[in-house]
């Protein structure tokens, strides 16, 4: 890894502080200068004894598409949460459920990253692993009924990591994603 | 006013609480390992967030509704975390009920231990036969 200037190296830990003094903030509960100069003192210690790498590749936030992004991912969580509800409740319990592979088209760590945890908290689908080189996701699906329903459960996960490249890709990841999906027809792995 | 505040919080902690004991049957009675995870992560993610929103609605105090929106946000990141890596460990060590699998894509990928060491369940063939002593 290539030794940077020091002023990029601070720049990108601007968010880890804000974020760090945020929620010793939101702990504390109360709002007063004392905890953010305190916040400030735990947070510069938790960056010099527990250095984390910076997530690469910089992200930009579009308000709308995040927008989009959140009503999606809410729906999908009620919808969610009442599906492996009513499975756990219903005589037959869950019967069938399936392993498959879903290839991505985002390259980036951070993009990635949320793909999975969006994909592990919407439903019936869990990340079994994440392969970043091929970007290909591996995903359990609690439950399908026929191979048709499989198809459409894998169509799901690329409209989420559509959604999520919408709201936080850079221009180049919006650009590439849209290339790919012209070549190929909506929903379909390549 | 608080009538409606109240019945809403109300709402919000029965429907919480019920998701939760939901998480807890699916526990005990989905078939395998990487089933139960499913029931460990989405009722019980859900239902954890009802019982904030309620209770945010009925303490009624900001530095309360702080500490419940900090709950509910590290409960939204970690939850999917561990799930993926219990079920990651399962797949590896053979603890799939193969028979209830539609389709398994990751079968001929090179995934699993291929060490038997013991603790795989009793339907798991090991990959090579134990030495012969």
């Amino acid at each position: 890894m290539s030794v940077e200037p020091a002023a990029t190296r601070l720049r990108h830990q601007v968010p880890l502080v804000v974020w760090l003094v945020l929620v010793w903030i939101l702990l504390w509960g109360t709002w007063s200068w004392a905890n953010v100069v305190s916040g400030l003192v735990v947070a510069l210690a938790v960056l010099v004894f527990l250095p984390l790498p910076h997530v690469v590749g910089g992200i930009r936030v579009r308000p709308l598409a995040l927008l989009a992004f959140v009503g999606q991912f809410v729906t999908d969580l009620v919808v969610s949460g009442a599906q492996v509800a009513w499975l756990a409740l219903r005589p037959g319990g869950a019967r069938q459920s399936a392993i498959v592979r879903v290839q991505l088209h985002a390259d980036s760590d951070l993009l990635l990253t949320m793909v999975a945890e969006a994909t592990s908290l919407v439903p019936g689908s869990l990340v079994l692993d994440l392969d970043r080189e091929a970007r290909v996701m591996t995903v359990h699906l609690l439950h399908v009924r026929d191979h048709a329903h499989v198809e459409r459960e894998k169509a799901d996960v690329l409209r989420t990591e559509q959604r999520l490249v919408g709201a936080f890709g850079s221009a180049a990841d919006v650009e590439s994603l849209r290339a790919v999906r012209h070549a190929t027809p909506a929903g379909r792995t390549p | 006013m608080s009538t409606v505040a109240d019945v809403v919080a109300i709402g919000c902690l029965l429907a919480g609480a019920f998701l939760c004991l939901t998480a807890g049957l699916g526990l005990v009675r989905f078939p395998d390992v990487l089933s139960r995870m499913h029931a460990g992560t989405k009722p019980q993610v859900l239902g954890v967030l009802l019982i904030m929103v309620g209770g945010a609605i009925r303490l009624s105090g900001w530095s309360a509704t702080w500490m419940l929106l900090l709950v509910a946000a590290f409960q939204l990141l970690t939850a999917p975390v561990s799930a993926h890596l219990i079920s990651r460990v399962a797949y590896r060590r053979r603890h799939v009920r193969r028979d209830l699998l539609l389709v398994d894509e990751l079968a001929d990928g090179g995934h699993q231990d291929a060490v038997h060491r013991g603790d795989e369940p009793g339907d798991a063939p090991p990959e090579e036969p134990p030495p012969a002593r």
